[in-house]
This record gives C-alpha cells, structure tokens and sequence, in this order.
C-alpha cells in the first residue's frame, strides 16, 4: 500500500478484520492504530538552502488482549505481510504478560467528540509550495541578522511542517480518526557585545513561532524574540546565594506545568509514584488557583478530536481553585482506579502503547487578590474581576527578586516521584520593582508542591507553546538560588 | 550459524546504482543511499505485574543529495525500485536551479565490513554464533529477568514502595552507499537492561534508577546478574530517605569512576563537533593547540569500543568507526567529524578527515556529527586519596542527565547518588541536586584524577535526533562547582 495514498481507517479496519476473521474468539480483542506523517523541514544558513528534507512516514501500533494479557507489536510500514506478521507477534506477546483484570480496550462512552477539524487541520498545506516554505526561512535568517549589529552568526534557521493523520479501531466498536497540520519556523542565534563591560561575552536565543498554517507564520515575532532572548543576557554574571522571589517567563512556565501535569497522572498515582498521590481533596495550591487539561480547546498545539485509545477528548478539570480535584486516566489507569477513562491516552507515534498524559494544560485564575506579598507595593493590583496582571505590574511588586528567562536541566534536576525541583537559570535581577543585571551559571531549588502553593501572581500574557502546557508569567513568592 | 544476513546484501547493487544516478540526474556532487532494517523487542514489568511484551519492526532507506552547501533528503519504507527512484527525485530537488552540472555516472564497488567493530576473530568460537540473536532465546526467558530483578529490588528493604524493570534488545542491518563509490554493510546487536525503584519513607518518596546496557546480544546477561542491577537501584532510593538537603555555593566535587563521564560528553564534548564548529557555535572554535584544560587531562573518543553502548563498525555514512584523541594532556587536538565537515575540514584545521562520527537515529534522519564513546583516560592518583585528601566537598556516586549550551559552554547536570565529603571522610547521603558551570572554566579545574576507571551507557540527543552513547572516566576532583541546593 502507498503511504502517501493510503488510507488511515481503511488500514485499520482491514487489520482489526484479519484479527477477528482468523481468530473469532470472544476473548481476544485487538485494537489497531495506524498513523501516517507528511513532513518537510527545511534548513538555512547565511541565507541559503542548508538541508531539505520531505518525507511521507507511516504505520500501525497493535493491541491485543487475550484472557487479561496484554501484547503489543509494531511496524514502520503499511505492507500487508508485514501488517500480518506484526499482528501474529502482538498475539504472540500476549502470552508472556500478567493475566491482569483491570487491562482493557474502551468502549464508547457517549460523549460526543468536538467539531475541530476545520480548526486543527488546514488542508491546503499540501498545495503551499517548497519554495515558499524555503523563502520563509531565509526571511527569517536575513531578518534576524538585520536587526541588530550584535548578532555574530545565525547557525541555524529552520521551517517545519507536519501534517498527522490517524485512526484508531478496535474490535470493541471503536472506529475514530483524524488529522492536524502544524507549521514552525524557529531561529537560533548568537550574539556577542564588543563594546560594553561584558566585552566579548556570547550569548544566544532562540525564537520561534507556530501556526496551523504557513501563512500565519510571523516572521517578526520569531526574530525579535530570538534576539531580546540573546541580548538581554549579555554581560550576565554569577549571582549571589540566598532566598529570593522568582519570576517565570512564560515559557518557562509552561515546562513547569508540563512536570507538574504529569505528577496529576492517574497512573503514576495508582503506582505509588505521585506526591500528590492521596491527596485528592486536600489543598495543593493557593486558592485562586485552577489547573485544566482541556484538549478541545482549538488554541492548544495539543488539541485533539480523539485521544490515544479513540475516546472523545474532553476538559478535565484537575485542580479547582486550590483543591485537587482528581487525576486523569486512560482505560488502563481508570480500572486500576476503579473509575473511568476521562480519555486522556497519548502516544509517542505509533511505536508505542498507550498512556494517561495531557495535551493542553492551563492556569485558570480564580477569585481574590494574590498580590502585596513580594515586598513592594508598586505596579496594578490584582481585581476581583482578574487576578491576571501585565508583567510589568508583577516586576513592579518585587523587592528584591530574579527573572528566569530560561531553565536548563529539568531533565536531570526535576524529579516528579519526590518532586525535588533544581534546575539551572538564566535571566535578569530583579531590584526594588525593576529589572536589573542579567544573570548565568546559578540555580534555583525548591519542590514542585512548595512552589505550587507558593505562587503570588499570575501573568495576563498567556501563550500556546509547543509542548501540552500554555506558559505565562508566574511568580513564587520565594526560593533559593545558588550562585557564588 | 554465523549466517547472520550479512551475506544477503539488503539491496541488489544494480538498483542502487540507478538509484544514486537518479538523485544526481539533475546536478550535484554526492549522493548517498542509506538502507535500514531494526526489530526490537522489549518487555517491561511495574506494579509486580509483567505489563507489556512489545515486538518492533522498521524497514526503510533515506537519500541525500548534496550539492554546494545545500543538502536534500527524502526518505521511504518502500523499498521497491519505484519508491527509491520516487525519493531520489525528492531529494535531488535540491539541485534543481543549479544548473550547468554534469550527472555522473555511478559505479559501486562492494565492500563488506567484516564485522565491523564487531570484532569477529575475537569473538567466534567454534560453530557458536557471534553472538546469540535475540530472536532466538524464548520470550518466558526474558521475562524471567525483570521476575527476578523486581524480587531482588523488593527483598532491598521494606521501604521499597515500587519497582519498574524494562528490558530490551535489537538488531539493526544497514547499508550504505554513495556516488564516490562506496557500498558497506553492518549489523549491529544491542541489549538494555534498566531497573527503577522508590523508597517511601518519613521524608517522602525517593527514587533509584540503576541501566545497563552494551552492544551484545543476550550473552550481556553472562557477564552481568541483573539482580545486582536491582539491589544498586533499591539501594540507591533507600539510600536517600535519609539524605540532607545538599549545600548550595562553590564547593570541591569528587566524581566516582564512571559516574560523570556525562559531564565530559555534555561540557566539553559537544562544542568539539565539528558542525558547532564551523558555524563558530562552539567555544572551542579556533584553539586547536592551545591549552583548553587542566594537563591532567586527556579525553578520547572511541567508536571502537565494539561492545559499549556508543560503539559500532562503521557509521551512518559508511566509515569505519575510529579512536580520536580530542584533548591530549590538557591540549586540543582535534574536533570530531562526519563527511560533510569533514570536507570542509582544511578551511579551519589544515585537516582533512574522517573520524566515523557520522550518526543517524533512522533511515528517517540525515546524519550530523556525534559523539560514540567519550571518556577521560585514567590518572595516576589512588581514588581513596582523593577523597581523603578533600576537607569539605560532595562525592558524586552517581550523576544524571545534563544539558549544555554549546556556544557558550554553560552546562547544568543533576546528581542522583551523592554524599557529604567531610574531612576527608563520606559522611551522609544528600538529596537530589544540580551541578552548574560552564565547560572550559571547568575543565582547567581538575585537579586529581584517579587511576581507576568506568565507563556508562546513556543517550545522546541532538538537534531532535537520539543516538546511543558511552561516557566514561577515572575517580577525579574539580576543585570548585557550584552546587545547586535541594529543596
């Protein structure tokens, strides 16, 4: 089968079919997923064409459950013998796993999938030209290079585009499919100051926008941002060791979040893996605060019509002004629970079983002034009608505090099990209600409960960034950092 | 039993030759064909049930086309004549608008690589296979290690609350072939072994992780007992339910051998890949011979190190992997390479050559420079004397991940087994914390190096493409890091 041409649900139903025609036994159920990918990525240095690349990737993921016995298999490749063999190897692999009671396809729970189609899949992508996309990149490379004598070199420019199909069908009535576009175009830039104190110091930034659609694309905002992010940091020494308000950039926010979601995973907490584990009920955030995960929201990058298992995406409120409200769950996870999916499956491709994770998740504000705790009296105050503040009126309540423009580490220095926090920064003092020098080569250290209940602003500056988790400015009323 | 699809070539040589010759029919200078087949197999166990089997299968080849500074890719999993022929048409679209360039004719002289890295003489004994493939040891067996690794974690200590174990193997043929006439082949076997634990105690949940994996079929589990990769990772969680906060500031750190050869890879072994060079993305840019680190210092990178995790026999561009000396006693000595820099190799080091670190995570990916093996080489110092010779400091049993930033050196790594130094003696267990600095300020500041020596798999990621890795070093002191307090 051609992948460019194939189609997704067709692929899948034909191998549930196989499944159940060679096998009709009650106790075996199958699910298969399959997925295909059109990508091209192009790359440009000093204003040509680096790399182009353009490629068409498909394949299945299948699922089979016999007697309580999971097995998994798959294949990069839509060919029907291999689509066979990977079918009879999943079968086979069912019989090496724990019989395990609560291990289970979905059904359809009645719950109506969203009308996002329009909104998360521009079909016209196929018909933007290469040269276009090539001249979006060297837009952005020559851009970038113009606006500012302090920029030495620009060692990478990239623009990408994906456009995603899947389907998902199970021999338990599950027939779900869709499709999304994205598009990004991004810069990397190096920056060096041969004036100024910090003479010949180098810094760098990246900056980068996203759309569904290439015409959305904003060139500016990708190469502005890549440069303030650079230049700012020029000169940047190693602070001092103490305690100090921090102040979160959005993007540093949203990988903040993205952590913290996953320490609310239905899963992780079954297993004894969560701190926040038996603590559904209980007060883990300062009051005003709300955290959804809301994949029907079409803004998110994570938006989805279908989760991983073909359960209709839905809100699931996960912390309510200040209260746990619950965690979320695949199939898998809501029987382990005793309770339900609340259709939060995600997969890595089609590689991968699936898994309870997030796609879009989002600060809400809630209900009272959270301000006048970080020394000053200074800037707008938060309403009852906003919490959400300019990032100017947050800087301006700080006595003494740091701007953390970027976070290096949280691989290594966030662990979600203890919810130890200690990651690398870089960014700008923060001095009686202004920005002050910039900074590098610290860390800051607290635990992601500590620095969820201690939160004192919220930023009105929300952005969807690339990842399951929208950023914007947010300030912990105080953590340590560790310089000189 | 030696026949392990090394004497099938993966595709004809005759469909090769029209492939290269259709993606340089509309001009440029090189192209290449990269053919690839990998199954894989994993089973893992959590929660004390064996939750998953998982049988992989890929297939597929990607093309380039390089002309000028330009390259073009496109990649297939259809490796029918008429789909190679399709995406060698897609990536020569690059060299469309270069006009006035001759198609050369291509001709393959077929070469394979007799083991590779592999290492046949040294391996082959009798009719034994050269190594045991995968496929051919029963599924229940693999299964039975996470069985036995989950029960050696739990007997550790009551404390251990929960306990991952995952498993996994595969083999990978590949196939390369290029317009200057190259056409190599290899096969490439690897094992992982890794076990995940957490204590819950008083101080709340902690966590032990201990891996291994080398690039060996399932004899790995004739050299290792994978409940002693159990006990090392309940050990390890247990360890820190009593651990204090970590001090914050400048302090002494002593890396245990093996611990920390990330810290190498990530500060300094970065910014020596040629492509952050020749974009002046690196700090290292220009210093060849000159004096980069302490003089106890020497750093090699060794794709010849057939058996650890960053080995293998030839690299995704069809050369032979190599042994390179980066730094010699403190001394740059060379960058590393793959074949585009390295044809671009004379304007910045007078050299021109290949070091086999052109790397690819798939079919699916263009090669770039990568790291294979990457490790200090041992000192002369007595390990116990380096500590005993530090008055106030931290001991680094064990560190994680860690990041860089190649342009400016800056670098941030997390410990995960870590202790007190006081007076000479390991005193006490200490939280989870993150060691920052930046590379060449680092580098110059060892000041003891050991005699021992350990060397660690990990995973290398670059640029949205990862790469298996080894990172190794001798028991050695940096004279000041800063520390990142824990919580």
């Amino acid at each position: 089968m051609d992948v460019r041409t194939a189609d997704m649900v067709d692929i899948a139903a034909k191998v549930c079919g196989w499944a159940q025609q060679s096998c009709p036994q009650e106790n075996e159920d199958v699910e298969v997923y399959a997925l295909r990918s059109h990508e091209t990525s192009v790359r440009v240095f000093e204003g040509e064409v680096e790399q182009l690349s353009s490629a068409f990737t498909g394949g299945v993921g299948i699922r089979v459950i016999k007697d309580g016995r999971l097995g998994f298999a798959y294949a990069g490749s839509l060919e029907e013998p291999i689509l066979k063999s990977t079918l009879n190897q999943a079968r086979d692999n069912a019989n090496f796993s724990t019989q395990n009671e609560y291990v289970a396809l979905p059904v359809a729970d009645g719950v109506p999938p969203a009308d996002l189609d329009s909104e998360l899949c521009y079909p016209g992508l196929d018909e933007f030209s290469t040269g276009d996309k090539i001249a979006l990149a060297i837009d952005l490379d020559q851009t970038v290079r113009k606006l500012d004598t302090r920029v030495v070199q620009v060692p990478a420019t990239d623009y990408e585009d994906t456009k995603v199909e899947y389907a998902i069908v199970s021999s338990k009535g599950i027939a779900s499919s869709g499709r999304h576009t994205f598009c990004d175009l991004s810069t990397y830039v190096l920056v060096r100051d041969d004036s100024g104190k910090g003479k010949g110091d180098m810094q760098t930034g990246v900056g980068f926008c996203l759309a569904r659609h290439p015409k959305a694309l904003q060139v500016d905002k990708a190469a502005n941002d890549a440069l303030e992010r650079a230049v700012c940091l020029l000169g940047a020494t190693k602070p001092s060791s103490g305690q100090l308000t921090v102040v979160f950039d959005p993007r540093v926010t949203s990988v903040i979040l993205s952590v913290l979601a996953g320490m609310l995973s239905g899963e992780v907490a079954q297993k004894g893996r969560s701190p926040f584990q038996n603590h559904v009920g209980e007060k883990i955030a300062p009051g005003e605060i709300s955290i959804v995960d809301d994949p029907t929201n079409s803004s998110s990058w994570g938006a989805s019509i279908y989760d991983a298992e073909g359960l209709a995406c839905r809100r699931n409120l996960l912390i309510d002004q200040g209260v746990l409200k619950g965690f979320y769950y695949d199939t898998y996870a809501g029987n382990l629970a005793g309770t339900t999916s609340t259709a939060s499956a995600v997969r890595g491709g089609y590689a991968t079983t699936p898994q309870a994770g997030c796609r879009a998740v989002l600060l809400e504000g809630g209900i009272r002034d959270l301000t006048g705790v970080m020394g000053l009296e200074g800037g707008k105050d938060a309403t009852a009608e906003s919490i959400f503040l300019d990032q100017a009126d947050i800087f301006a309540k700080v006595a003494h505090g740091v701007f953390v423009r970027s976070i290096t580490g949280v691989h290594s220095g966030v662990n979600p099990v203890s919810g130890d926090f200690s990651v690398g920064i870089e960014g700008l003092m923060i001095r009686n209600g202004e920005l002050a020098e910039p900074i590098r080569e610290a860390t800051i250290a607290s635990t992601i409960q500590k620095m969820l209940l201690g939160i004192v602003a919220l930023g009105n500056d929300i952005e969807w960034l690339p990842g399951i988790a929208a950023g914007m400015t947010l300030a912990i009323g105080e953590m340590s950092i560790s310089g000189l | 039993m030696t026949n392990n699809g090394l004497n099938n070539q993966m595709l004809p040589e005759d469909m090769l030759s029209d492939v290269l010759n259709e993606a340089l029919c509309a001009g440029g200078e090189f192209a290449e064909v990269f053919v690839e087949e990998r199954q894989s197999m994993s089973a893992s166990m959590d929660d004390r049930k064996v939750e998953e089997l998982s049988a992989g299968y890929d297939k597929g080849a990607g093309i380039r086309v390089v002309v000028g500074s330009s390259t073009g890719f496109a990649h297939t999993s259809d490796l029918s004549e008429k789909a190679l022929l399709e995406a060698a048409r897609v990536a020569s679209a690059v060299a469309r608008g270069f006009v006035g360039q001759q198609s050369i004719a291509v001709g393959l002289k077929s070469e394979k690589v007799a083991g590779g890295g592999r290492d046949i003489s040294a391996r082959q004994s009798g009719a034994e296979s050269i190594y045991s493939i995968h496929k051919d040891v029963p599924k229940q067996q693999k299964v039975e290690l996470l069985l036995e690794a989950d029960e050696a974690s739990r007997s550790s200590g009551t404390a251990i609350s929960q306990v991952s174990v995952a498993y996994s193997d595969s083999r990978r043929r590949i196939l390369v072939c290029n317009s200057d006439g190259l056409l190599r082949e290899d096969e490439d076997v690897r094992t992982r072994f890794s076990v995940n634990c957490v204590a819950n105690g008083d101080t709340g949940l902690q966590t032990g992780y201990e891996t291994v994996a080398r690039r060996l079929g399932f004899e790995l589990f004739d050299l290792i007992e994978v409940t002693n990769i159990a006990e090392k990772a309940a050990g390890r969680a247990l360890v820190k339910l009593n651990a204090r906060s970590a001090p914050s500031g400048e302090l002494p750190v002593v890396l245990a051998a093996g611990s920390g050869g990330i810290l190498f890879h990530e500060a300094c072994g970065h910014g020596l890949e040629a492509d952050h060079i020749q974009k002046g993305a690196s700090v290292y840019c220009d210093r060849i011979g000159e004096q980069v680190a302490s003089g106890l210092i020497t750093l090699i990178d060794d794709g010849t190190l057939s058996e650890e995790w960053g080995g293998y026999g030839i690299d995704d561009e069809g050369h032979p992997a190599s042994r390179s000396i980066l730094i010699e006693n403190g001394v740059l000595c060379d960058y590393m390479w793959d074949f585009l820099r390295s044809n671009k190799g004379p304007e910045i080091s007078g050299k021109n050559r290949f070091s086999g670190n052109g790397r690819r995570q798939s079919y699916k990916h263009l090669p770039m420079v990568r790291m294979t093996n990457t490790y200090v080489a041992p000192g002369t110092d007595d390990p116990e004397e380096i500590i005993a010779q530090t008055k106030y400091g931290i001991y680094v049993a064990k560190l994680g991940g860690g990041q860089v930033n190649t342009a400016t050196g800056d670098f941030v790594f997390g410990t995960t087994e870590a202790y007190m130094i006081e007076d000479g003696r390991i005193t006490y267990p200490l939280r989870d914390a993150n060691l920052i600095g930046n590379g060449p300020e680092v580098l110059k500041r060892i000041d003891c190096i050991g005699r021992d020596f350990g060397i660690e798999p990990g995973t290398c990621g670059k640029d949205g493409q990862n790469v298996p890795v080894g990172c190794g070093q001798p028991t050695l002191r940096i004279s000041a890091i800063t520390v990142g307090g824990s919580a």
